[in-house]
């Protein structure tokens, strides 16, 4: 295991004064602002060892400044960042011992893989002979045993991806941190990809801070996911936690919910323009968000439940996703098995699954 | 406004240090000399005396010098683009054997020294000419042999810096334009011209500038006839020694120099913005159509005969019918005319030019690197605009500024062989930063901050990152600070010692004296010192990847 060799390049470890709670990463109220505008508002977030935690949100949420924040390229307007503890307020960052892996890799155009794998390694003077075991080690781990010659320039976006990854896990950072790491590639590479990138990160006990935008990414690789919006957290959580229970309509809508509307909720049911749906039994009362995914839309014989025109439908390959205009109220997204599905244009009824319905905060 | 970034003063303390230097460099060699001449010219019994300005525009030879001087170069510039497009069009968008031959051929000119330039095209239309015994017609007394030869000297200006940006565009916005409509004409006159005519603007301007402070070839060709500010300011200063008419010409021609410079600068800034560029290798195709193989045909025959023919006969004169004998002649101390053997000037050259280089290199290296960050601010605009001066400020000036300048301790360096480097570093230190500063700007920020992150000091992570990318532009910038300096004659002139003079210096003493003996040796070190230029120039043109650049 790589990480059970001490590098000579990780900086010290703390000795005195950890923090109480026990985190490798925690960030204090940071503020960023771009001219008048906010790219980070008071952010506070914790990431304990050997944890990984995504940051998800939408382009220009403030997502990859967080990241340059704590790898000290972006320096603070306000708030704290601290490492194992310590306040690393005037800490260059090549002094902070984190690695950053960047959305389009930036690998050194003039060095070839073996190069730029070694590269930390030789800015913290590792001898030329741990520098060479060390490379071919991670060329091993990503997958590219004996690259170490060929040129990046050669190389696909997937190599350059793993490429990217060796050379920032080289000098064993105390944190890896990921911006987009897979937002260059195709799907189908992606989804493998995020597979080997969790298990190699639990077989590392890396921690890892990443972002994306997309959820799909972030549920697969993530211990914790935290929902960014503009600049703030908007919710934290396991992928579970935050899939079955967005914090808000803005959470929802971004993971890809389009069953919300306001509500009034009391005694177990709720008013929507769709009617009155069934909630559970513990959810908060008043007038709020509320959630209906798709599975909970069940499709019944017309002339049941609410009366529904299906205007579109799409395969989604283990689904149908069909969507419903009723009358005098808000478009319905419905999921069901492919035989179930009407045709365009048909008239359908629709009733809801009150297991399947979230009450938003 | 907001407030000032965190760490503003630590992170422009080190780029306020790296302009120190050039800073003290210009304020010494550059802004001392020329305010002294000034101040010399201007000031008499203790006080300014501004009335002189009115004096000598007041005069009716120095309005002709000012009217012509302004002429010559709108006609040049209107010639040399009139001459030139075609050129850049053939070789932004044809693919043809013979390429490469071609655009080096067309750059050489541009790295000629003007002395060289001014013997050729005396050896072709002039008094004896190749023209003179062919048909008997001779130019040399005509404004036809200035501007011919300002064309030779300025036509890859244009190729290189419209050609440049023509061959990097995306030929599809034209096709996208066809697409929705537009006839190919006007596809190309609404995309593609408003594209090209910053580049062009900036490349006329160059060439303006260029051919308004003309010393060289004026000198050369001019006569008694033609004289341009420059060559009047030599005039004045060396044969009349009226000192405040030649002050009062530098400083008009100091403010022409000014504006002309202010404009290229926001032209160029123009040419920044957002373009969509591609390789240049994908825009490039095989000319289809005679209309199109006629105008490769054309501008073949344009550079042979613009281009080639004047450097051939300079050659061939240079050979006449006496063989090698003027060539032997140079190493020969015989003539009045220096106290050496005119053969000496091409190791003093040498050595000037690698001293110069050296200087150059440093001060407009420096210089580039503080001015690589894009989010300037008006200081290091100002700082950029500063560095182009000694493009067009008088040499002459700037030469006998030195003199009367650094004469006394402890800059007392009147005795010192180290001036005549000093001069022309000054002229080297423009053409370094133009080279430098857009390889520098194409660095991306990330390479630096992933070298950073990864352990890096910042020091550490310019010499990883930058320095492997720049380096090949380094050696082009000293490359052209070399050239430059070979050919430098307007401030040489003045400081090179009679036993020590420069190829260029020599070159023109050789013309300036009677006889065929002397006009033979002029023509042989003119070749020598052409071929000297060219093999820098083909040396360049290998290591030469990107064609972005300006020159």
């Amino acid at each position: 295991m790589p990480t059970d060799s001490p590098m000579p390049v990780s900086s010290p470890t703390p000795a005195d004064s950890p923090t109480p709670t026990g985190s490798l990463l925690r960030i204090e109220a940071a503020t960023v602002r771009f001219g008048g505008r906010a790219a980070l508002d008071a952010v506070g977030l914790d990431v304990a060892e050997h944890e990984i935690v995504c940051v998800l949100g939408p382009s220009g949420s403030g997502k990859s400044t967080l990241l340059r924040a704590v790898a000290g390229l972006q320096p603070l307007h306000a708030g704290r960042v601290l490492l194992d503890g310590r306040d690393q307020a005037g800490v260059p960052a090549h002094k902070r011992g984190v690695g950053l892996m960047f959305q389009d890799h930036q690998l050194f155009p003039q060095r070839d893989v073996g190069g730029n794998v070694a590269f930390g390694l030789r800015m913290h003077g590792a001898p030329r002979a741990e520098q060479t075991r060390r490379v071919a080690e991670l060329l091993d781990l990503v997958g590219l045993p004996g690259a170490s010659g060929r040129a990046v320039a050669a190389l696909s976006g997937g190599e350059q991806q793993r490429v990217a990854l060796a050379r920032a896990l080289a000098p064993s950072p105390r944190l890896l941190m990921l911006d987009e790491p897979l937002g260059q590639l195709d799907r189908s590479l992606r989804e493998r990809l995020v597979v080997e990138l969790r298990e190699l990160f639990g077989r590392l006990g890396t921690t890892v801070l990443a972002v994306t935008h997309d959820q799909g990414e972030a549920f697969a690789l993530a211990d914790r996911v935290v929902v960014m919006r503009d600049g703030r957290i908007a919710q934290s959580g396991t992928p579970l936690e935050v899939w079955q229970r967005p914090a808000d309509a803005f959470v929802a809508r971004f993971l890809g919910f389009e069953n919300v509307v306001e509500a009034s909720v009391a005694d177990g049911v709720a008013v929507t323009p769709w009617g009155k749906v069934p909630v559970p039994p513990d959810a908060p009362e008043g007038t709020r968000p509320l959630l209906v995914r798709p599975a909970g839309v069940r499709l019944v014989p017309a002339g049941e439940g609410l009366r529904c025109t299906v205007t579109a439908r799409t395969f989604r390959g283990t689904h149908v996703a069909v969507r419903l205009q009723p009358e005098n109220a808000p478009v319905l997204e419905a999921a069901c098995a492919l035989r179930d599905a009407p045709d365009v244009g048909d008239v359908t009824g629709v009733e809801f699954d009150g297991a399947e319905i979230t009450v938003l905060g | 406004m907001s407030p000032r970034r965190p760490g503003w003063w630590r992170r422009n303390a080190a780029r306020l240090g790296l302009m120190a230097v050039p800073a003290v460099f210009f304020a010494v060699f550059f802004a001392y000399p020329v305010a002294a001449i000034v101040a010399r010219g201007l000031k008499a019994d203790g006080g300014w005396q501004p009335g002189r300005i009115a004096d000598v525009l007041a005069q009716s030879d120095i309005r002709q010098v000012l009217w012509f001087t302004t002429w010559q170069a709108l006609v040049s510039t209107a010639l040399t683009l009139v001459i030139a497009l075609p050129g850049a069009y053939a070789l932004a968008r044809f693919d043809f054997p013979g390429k490469q031959v071609l655009r080096a051929v067309i750059t050489v000119p541009f790295v000629l020294p003007t002395v060289v330039v001014g013997t050729a095209f005396m050896a072709l239309v002039g008094r004896g000419g190749l023209l003179d015994e062919m048909w008997g017609v001779r130019l040399d007394t005509t404004v036809w042999a200035i501007l011919l030869a300002h064309v030779f000297f300025n036509y890859a200006v244009v190729v290189r810096t419209v050609g440049g940006l023509w061959a990097q565009l995306d030929p599809r916005q034209e096709e996208a334009a066809r697409m929705l409509g537009a006839s190919r004409l006007t596809a190309w006159r609404t995309v593609t011209l408003p594209a090209l005519a910053p580049a062009v603007a900036a490349a006329a301007l160059m060439v303006f500038l260029f051919t308004f402070t003309s010393f060289g070839v004026v000198q050369i060709l001019g006569g008694p006839t033609f004289s341009t500010l420059e060559v009047e300011i030599y005039r004045q200063t060396a044969d009349v020694f009226d000192l405040s008419t030649a002050a009062v010409l530098t400083l008009i021609q100091f403010a022409a120099v000014g504006a002309i410079l202010a404009l290229h600068a926001w032209t160029v800034r123009r040419r920044e913005t957002a373009l969509r560029l591609v390789d240049a290798s994908v825009t490039a195709r095989r000319p289809r159509g005679a209309g199109q193989w006629a105008l490769l045909g054309g501008v073949v025959a344009t550079v042979a005969v613009l281009l080639l023919l004047p450097l051939a006969v300079l050659v061939q004169r240079s050979f006449g019918d006496a063989g090698l004998a003027y060539y032997r002649a140079l190493t020969e101390a015989d003539g009045g005319v220096f106290l050496v053997a005119p053969i000496e000037a091409v190791g003093n050259s040498l050595r000037y030019a690698v001293a110069a280089t050296a200087i150059a290199v440093v001060i407009g290296g420096l210089a580039a690197v503080a001015l690589t960050r894009r989010d300037a601010g008006r200081l290091v605009r100002g700082f950029d605009a500063l560095l182009m001066l000694p493009l067009g400020v008088s040499a002459v000036t700037v030469g006998f500024g030195f003199l009367i300048a650094l004469d006394e301790p402890p800059l007392d360096l009147r005795a010192s062989w180290i001036l005549v480097p000093l001069a022309q570093a000054l002229v080297g230190v423009p053409f370094v930063v133009r080279t430098m500063l857009p390889v520098l700007r194409a660095v991306d920020v990330r390479l630096r901050e992933a070298a950073s992150v990864l352990g890096a000091s910042p020091w550490r992570a310019w010499r990883e990152v930058d320095l492997p990318l720049v380096r090949r532009a380094l050696l082009i910038a000293a490359g052209f600070a070399f050239a430059v300096s070979l050919g430098e004659f307007g401030a040489t002139v003045f400081i090179a010692r009679p036993d020590n003079p420069t190829l260029p210096v020599a070159v023109a003493r050789l013309l300036g004296r009677p006889g065929d003996l002397n006009y033979g040796q002029a023509m042989a070190l003119s070749t020598l010192l052409m071929i000297v230029c060219a093999v820098a120039l083909l040396v360049l043109e290998r290591l030469r990847t990107d064609r972005t650049g300006e020159f």
